[in-house]
């Protein structure tokens, strides 16, 4: 599967705001901001690696082929 | 259009998420390695009966959309025995915990082992007994916090590898909860192995341990896996003093035995003949 | 048709009847005085196919058990008193999460490792009340080597038809006697095997359909993906805290068991009985012996002897209460089943009781004497 179809979703609703995707993330695309939960917020950074969602204990965060929209 | 990956609205009872674990707990970082496994193997989940104790891991079992049992404390393996005895044909995987697995279960553990029957078992081991709000396990490092080991811990902890290798398992590897995508592959071929398997995987109680151990927060204790524990190989390569404060993941056993189920299908069909045929 | 009188033990003809009863799986830990049943089951269940295996203790002889029956075996375990109670945890297991499931125990002195060879009847409570929690299952009390049969087959017939563990509480005068016995032929007895889903409808593993008596029963591995827990659950079987499901979920298992096909006892001599002895198992033959005694001598006494242990054989004690002026309950233990009788018989009627628990059985003259007691002071 090529990574170009790929789009990176967050479920804000399941984040539990741990971190673990922020800390883990090569390129700085995610943060815990004010209400204590993720939010994408460099998403040209993203190359789409996945180490995101392999790591959420939450299952909120994760990559999706985009021809599913 | 689902708020859930694919992965997740394949294998979950999505109806019953959020799961219960605390921010940052890892369980559900090793429950999605054991899904994805078993996706990447394209089992059928009609097949695929997972078998859990009691504490915080084996409720695993509750999320997950195959033919679950969360039995009692302990005896997961002891349930698994028989139905992987009555069915052979399932895909038995066993989640339990550090406590539930080496204290309370720590005979059925062995027991299994040492039968080598065709069970897979996942051990989330995060050194504490995190249900019941932070008591040292068997895995409780000496020395190391819990709400009963309040002066430090006087127990020395069990080598989890050891001992299963020890008691006959032929399929053992530690993995962590960092080392995500490693453990996916453990757990894989742990279950395509034919015999008693045993994935440990180092897991994170940021609540209890954490806290009582002062080991940071949830990201801290994944960053310590990071830190902390080092490919078998590399490992073996370090001299003694650089291994000071590390530890081995990987694959630690592989080898072929006999199986149970074999075993006994085997005497059974051969009792059976000789009956039938009045001998 | 030409049948065969074999001579049999108990312990053996409990296996026997769980074959006939289709038993294919035994899982167990050796006990004194229980290990006959081990050792048939590893003889005669490959004979057909099935499986027996000897697991690491007690309760992994149950757990397994539990889990073969999950698998869509019928699976039954054994074992005598110090067992029993280390399974006690996994019967109450089997009875929150309704599964068919046969426990034998094959009584011996205690408490603790007690009189491992010799004869009791003092786990009576301990069947009921002995897992914790508000307990409810079915036990059976053969007094001998053919009931032990009937009654194991039944048992397995109960278990199946009402999702519930059931325990077979024989003892070591039971499972060691041997007696004649002359085994039916296949077909003789009907043989109940619990209900699949229907197609019709979405499975609900722990709801109950109408027209039925318990939720329908899915074998793991038969195309129905759900969750069994020990924890109070939902119909779909995940766990829920909800204090309302918890009620109604603790109601309908133990009004399963509140049904009176499930109640058998046997009476003897109790149409114009003043004075009736209660007795079950080995007991009641002695029982029997000093009835017969006792009516030589012109006492009208009678012997009522439930065969269903739990629940409770009420209705019927209840009607001897209100007839008779007395009951004995005899046991062999220091008073156990007559705290129950005293509970029904509500003080209506003079119950006494006559035990003892030093591994020695009743015997017909303690019956005789006890009664005449009773007589000479009336």
């Amino acid at each position: 599967m090529s990574k170009e179809n790929l789009v990176l979703r967050l479920n804000r609703v399941s984040c539990k705001g741990c971190g673990i995707c922020v800390a883990f993330c090569p390129t700085n695309v995610l943060a815990i901001v004010e209400d204590n939960k993720c939010k994408i917020v460099n998403l040209e950074a993203c190359i789409k690696c996945g180490q995101c969602e392999l790591r959420c204990p939450d299952y909120a965060i994760y990559l999706e082929e985009a021809s599913g929209e | 259009m689902s708020d859930r990956s694919k992965l997740v609205d394949k294998y979950f009872r999505t109806e019953n998420l959020p799961h219960i674990w605390c921010p940052g707990c890892s369980h559900g970082i090793t429950t999605r390695a054991i899904v994805k496994a078993i996706d990447d193997l394209g089992l059928n989940p009609e097949n695929v009966v997972i078998v859990s104790g009691i504490g915080c891991s084996s409720r695993a079992a509750g999320y997950l959309n195959f033919n679950t049992l969360h039995t009692t404390h302990g005896r997961a393996l002891a349930y698994a025995t028989g139905i992987k005895v009555s069915n052979p044909k399932l895909d038995v995987i066993v989640i339990t915990g550090d406590g539930d697995a080496s204290a309370i279960g720590g005979n059925h553990l062995i027991h299994a082992c040492r039968r080598n029957i065709d069970l897979t078992v996942i051990v989330f081991n995060n050194s504490i007994y995190g249900m019941t709000g932070g008591q040292y396990s068997p895995t409780t490092p000496h020395e190391a916090f819990g709400t009963t080991a309040p002066y430090g811990n006087i127990d020395r902890a069990f080598d989890l590898v050891k001992l299963v290798e020890g008691a006959g398992a032929t399929y053992v590897a530690r993995g962590t909860a960092y080392h995500a995508l490693q453990l996916t592959n453990y757990i894989k071929k742990a279950i395509t192995h034919k015999g008693l398997s045993v994935v440990e995987a180092v897991s994170s109680c940021p609540t209890y341990y954490g806290r009582r151990n002062k080991l940071g927060d949830a990201v801290a204790m994944i960053q310590w896996m990071k830190d902390t524990f080092v490919e078998k190989r590399a490992y073996e390569r370090l001299d003694e003093e650089q291994r000071i404060g590390k530890f081995p993941f990987g694959e630690f056993v592989n080898i072929e035995a006999p199986e149970y189920t074999d075993k006994l299908y085997q005497m059974i069909n051969e009792v059976e003949a000789r009956h039938e045929a009045g001998v | 048709m030409n049948k065969k009188a074999l001579l049999m033990q108990g312990n053996e003809a409990c296996v026997r009847g769980a074959l006939y009863a289709g038993m294919r799986f035994y899982s167990g830990y050796p006990i004194t005085p229980s290990t006959e049943i081990a050792e048939m089951s590893a003889v005669l269940l490959p004979t057909v196919g099935g499986a027996f295996i000897q697991m690491e203790d007690e309760i992994g002889g149950i757990a397994a058990a539990i889990g073969a029956s999950i698998a869509g075996k019928k699976a039954m375990t054994a074992t005598s008193g110090p067992g029993f109670t280390l399974k006690m945890e996994n019967l109450g297991y089997a009875v929150m999460s309704e599964i068919p499931l046969v426990i034998v125990d094959v009584q011996r002195g205690g408490p603790s490792t007690g009189l491992p060879t010799q004869s009791s009847q003092a786990d009576v409570m301990q069947t009921k009340w002995g897992s914790h929690g508000d307990n409810s299952l079915i036990v059976l009390s053969p007094n001998s080597v053919t009931e032990t049969f009937y009654l194991t087959v039944e048992a397995f017939n109960l278990a199946e038809k009402y999702r519930t563990p059931v325990v077979i509480l024989t003892d070591e005068v039971i499972g060691h006697a041997r007696e004649k016995i002359i085994l039916p032929e296949p077909g003789e007895i009907e043989i109940f095997d619990r209900l699949p889903p229907l197609e019709d409808r979405p499975y609900r593993p722990f709801g109950v359909e109408e027209g039925d008596k318990v939720p329908r029963f899915a074998a793991f591995g038969t195309g129905y993906r759900y969750n069994i827990t020990g924890l109070y659950h939902n119909e779909s079987g995940f766990p829920s805290n909800s204090q309302e499901n918890a009620k109604l979920m603790l109601e309908r298992i133990h009004n399963k068991l509140k049904d009176e096909e499930i109640i058998k006892y046997e009476k003897y001599q109790m149409e114009d009985a003043e004075y009736v002895f209660l007795a079950f198992g080995s007991t009641s033959r002695s029982a029997v012996a000093a009835v017969n005694e006792l009516r030589a001598e012109g006492y009208k006494v009678g012997l009522f002897r439930p065969i269903t242990i739990w629940p409770s054989p009420e209705k019927a004690i209840d009607e001897i209460a209100s007839k008779v002026e007395g009951i004995c309950v005899a046991e062999m233990n220091l008073g156990q089943y007559v705290l129950e009788v005293e509970r029904i018989a509500a003080g209506r009627t003079k119950v006494s009781h006559l035990g003892r628990a030093n591994g020695d059985i009743l015997r017909p003259e303690e019956f005789v004497n006890h009664a005449k007691e009773y007589f000479n002071e009336r």
